[in-house]
């Protein structure tokens, strides 16, 4: 066999020939086979359509009063639902967006002023901050504080100080009447 | 700068001198000397291999979403059946895989039979063949219960209560087995983590199997060994694009299962979730068990039964000290010629019998069919080898080759070879 192909060598310039041409195209045909192949396994780890489903979750509000918290789930991550004080709404518009690591006002993280709501899952590892109870510790910003790594988030859910790189997360909702929300 | 020459030959070679596996992977499957008469029949060893990583892959794959609970197993399944992306094609290429993996593996043996493969110096790796044979049917058996349908209950019921047929220890060891007074939770943990397991070990068997493969080379239609250079063809490019034919014929026929027919080889009860206080009304095996299941109830006494059973699969063991004559293929032994093909017809007979309920005439046919099985190993085999005049092999297989040529009715290519030569 190999004496054949270096025969054939000196024969045949380099330019290709019949034979790259077929190799070429097995390669390619093995190729793209492979990878259809592959891709429902690689997909299959993807989130199912069930969890996808857990789309949304409603929630009433009427018995959070001024100053508590309450944390739901929703696609199975805790949302941060705040009665904030007339307090921390004033802190949270006063300071200067300038000054902020990921800026953003107030008025675009709520719709309604004394309702915050927020993914509370801290954007630099995924700990969960503290500050939901009235003995937790709430950080330098008077908002939440998460343990991990030391990150400080404000009033309005927004990175201060510490290792996370943005603001706590705003998920889609809805106020579908004065006491209730729908998230997601 | 040549960047084969430069960065990949260097590395290359800093590997392979201080672990072999380029040259080893060269040795053994590309200038590895093959007979170079081989047959599609010779396909199938390649074919399994590719399907038992076939069935480990898609087998990882569907343990990500498997539940080996009986509360959650049959839910676990329907879930990935219906909400897991692609889940159904990943489960339906595992359970049409595992019928494809018995008709390549029924092939391949068949094939062995015809053209003596098992016989010397063959003997271990026909012998861990059947070993590898056994532990296939072990794994397919507790994969069938995972799923945890009537089916895979009652299936498991049956096929455990064997064991009970022992005297003394049986009940014990049925117990032992279940780890409780039935088929529970505990069995199916148990089922999951062996059914796991065997995959990996089944591959340790394969890699014996190639050793000893390896070291004697493969048999080939002759049976003739290969003597001069001239009697073989390097592995590749011939026999990886003969291959790979192969692959795409096996595919398309595999695959039609998968796409257009998944539950062929199934059973519907099994997507009823199991129930233990109720039996359905005809419990069969799959279709891969349905002979040794004939075998099994053949016999009215349960130890003897089961005994029957065991030995019909056992008696494969020995077959290469049954069988003492010394030409190996059946293409010069024309008596043993009809007797295979007697065998063939009988393997399937018992099948046929296996699916159908036990009521005459079935029982009686199961009987006979049963009674030459074992006939043909113990006496038939035995007797033909001893006074079969089995015709005089080609001197080599360049000379067998050349001697076929020459008889075709197109003298040219046989002057075309001879040319070459
Ligand atoms: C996972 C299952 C198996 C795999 C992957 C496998 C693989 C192979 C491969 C790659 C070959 C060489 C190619 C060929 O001759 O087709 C081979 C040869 C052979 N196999 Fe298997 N095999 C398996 C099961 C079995 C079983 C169950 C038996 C017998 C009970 C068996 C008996 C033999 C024999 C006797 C040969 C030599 C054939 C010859 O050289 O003519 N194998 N096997
Ligand atoms: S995870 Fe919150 S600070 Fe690191």
């Amino acid at each position: 066999m190999n004496d054949q192909a270096d025969d054939n060598k000196e024969i045949v310039d380099e330019s290709p020939n019949r034979r790259d041409f077929l190799q070429i195209a097995t390669y390619t045909v093995g190729g793209v086979g492979a990878g259809m192949a592959v891709w429902p396994l690689v997909d299959s780890i993807n989130p199912p359509a069930d969890v996808l489903s857990l789309a949304s979750s409603e929630i009433d509000i009427s018995s959070i009063k001024v100053g508590q918290s309450v944390t739901v789930m929703w696609r199975g991550r805790p949302v941060f639902v705040r009665h904030r004080t007339d307090t921390e709404i004033k802190e949270a518009r006063a300071v200067p967006l300038d000054s902020l690591p990921d800026p953003a006002s107030d008025e675009e993280r709520t719709q309604k002023a004394e309702w915050l709501i927020m993914v509370g899952v801290c954007t630099h590892l995924g700990c969960i901050p503290n500050g939901q109870r009235e003995t937790d510790p709430k950080g330098d910003f008077n908002g939440w504080f998460c343990p991990c790594h030391g990150s400080h988030y404000d009033s309005a859910g927004r990175i201060r100080k510490g290792p996370a790189p943005t603001n706590l997360e705003v998920p889609p909702y809805q106020f579908l009447d004065d006491t209730t929300v729908k998230i997601g | 700068m040549n960047f084969y020459k430069n960065i990949v030959l260097p590395i290359h070679d800093w590997v392979d001198y201080r672990l072999p596996v380029f040259s080893y992977v060269r040795k053994n499957l590309v200038d590895y000397p093959t007979p170079k008469n081989l047959n599609y029949w010779w396909n199938f060893g390649a074919l399994l291999g590719i399907t038992l990583m076939t069935m480990i892959i898609t087998g990882i794959f569907l343990a990500f979403n498997y539940t080996p609970h009986t509360e959650l197993a049959f839910a676990s399944v329907e879930h990935l059946m219906r909400d897991v992306n692609y889940g159904w094609l990943i489960r339906f290429m595992h359970s049409s895989g595992a019928s494809m993996f018995f008709i390549l593996v029924y092939i391949h043996m068949f094939r062995s039979l015809y053209f003596g493969s098992f016989k010397a110096p063959r003997e271990l790796l026909w012998i861990i063949g059947v070993a590898i044979y056994l532990a296939m049917m072990a794994t397919a058996f507790m994969g069938y219960v995972l799923p945890w349908g009537q089916m895979s209950y009652w299936g498991a019921t049956v096929i455990t209560s064997l064991f009970s047929a022992i005297p003394i220890v049986g009940d014990s060891l049925v117990t032992w087995i279940w780890g409780g007074f039935v088929i529970g939770d505990n069995t199916l943990m148990r089922f999951f983590v062996v059914h796991y397991l065997m995959p990996m070990i089944i591959v340790l068997l394969v890699f014996f199997h190639l050793w000893a493969l390896h070291s004697h080379h493969s048999n080939n239609p002759l049976g003739v060994d290969m003597k001069t250079p001239a009697d073989s063809i390097p592995f590749h490019p011939y026999y990886t694009i003969k291959d790979l034919l192969g692959l795409g014929v096996f595919l398309t026929f595999y695959l039609t299962f998968v796409f257009f027919a998944p539950d062929y080889f199934g059973h519907p009860d099994n997507y009823v979730e199991a129930n233990p206080l109720v039996t359905p009304a005809h419990i069969v095996p799959e279709w891969y068990f349905l002979p040794f299941y004939a075998i099994l109830r053949s016999i009215d006494d349960k130890l003897l039964g089961v005994i029957a059973m065991f030995s019909a699969v056992s008696i494969l063991f020995v077959l290469p000290w049954l069988d003492r004559g010394r030409v190996r293929s059946a293409k010069f032994r024309p008596i043993y010629r009809q007797f295979f093909w007697l065998f063939v017809a009988d393997c399937f007979l018992l099948g046929y019998i296996g699916a159908q309920s036990a009521v005459e005439p079935f029982v009686t046919i199961g009987r006979l069919a049963a009674a030459y099985y074992f006939a043909h190993f113990l006496i038939i085999i035995p007797l033909v080898a001893k006074f079969e005049r089995p015709l005089e092999p080609p001197e080599s297989i360049s000379a067998g080759v050349l001697e076929a040529q020459l008889k075709s009715k197109t003298a040219e290519p046989a002057a075309q070879l001879q040319g070459a030569e």
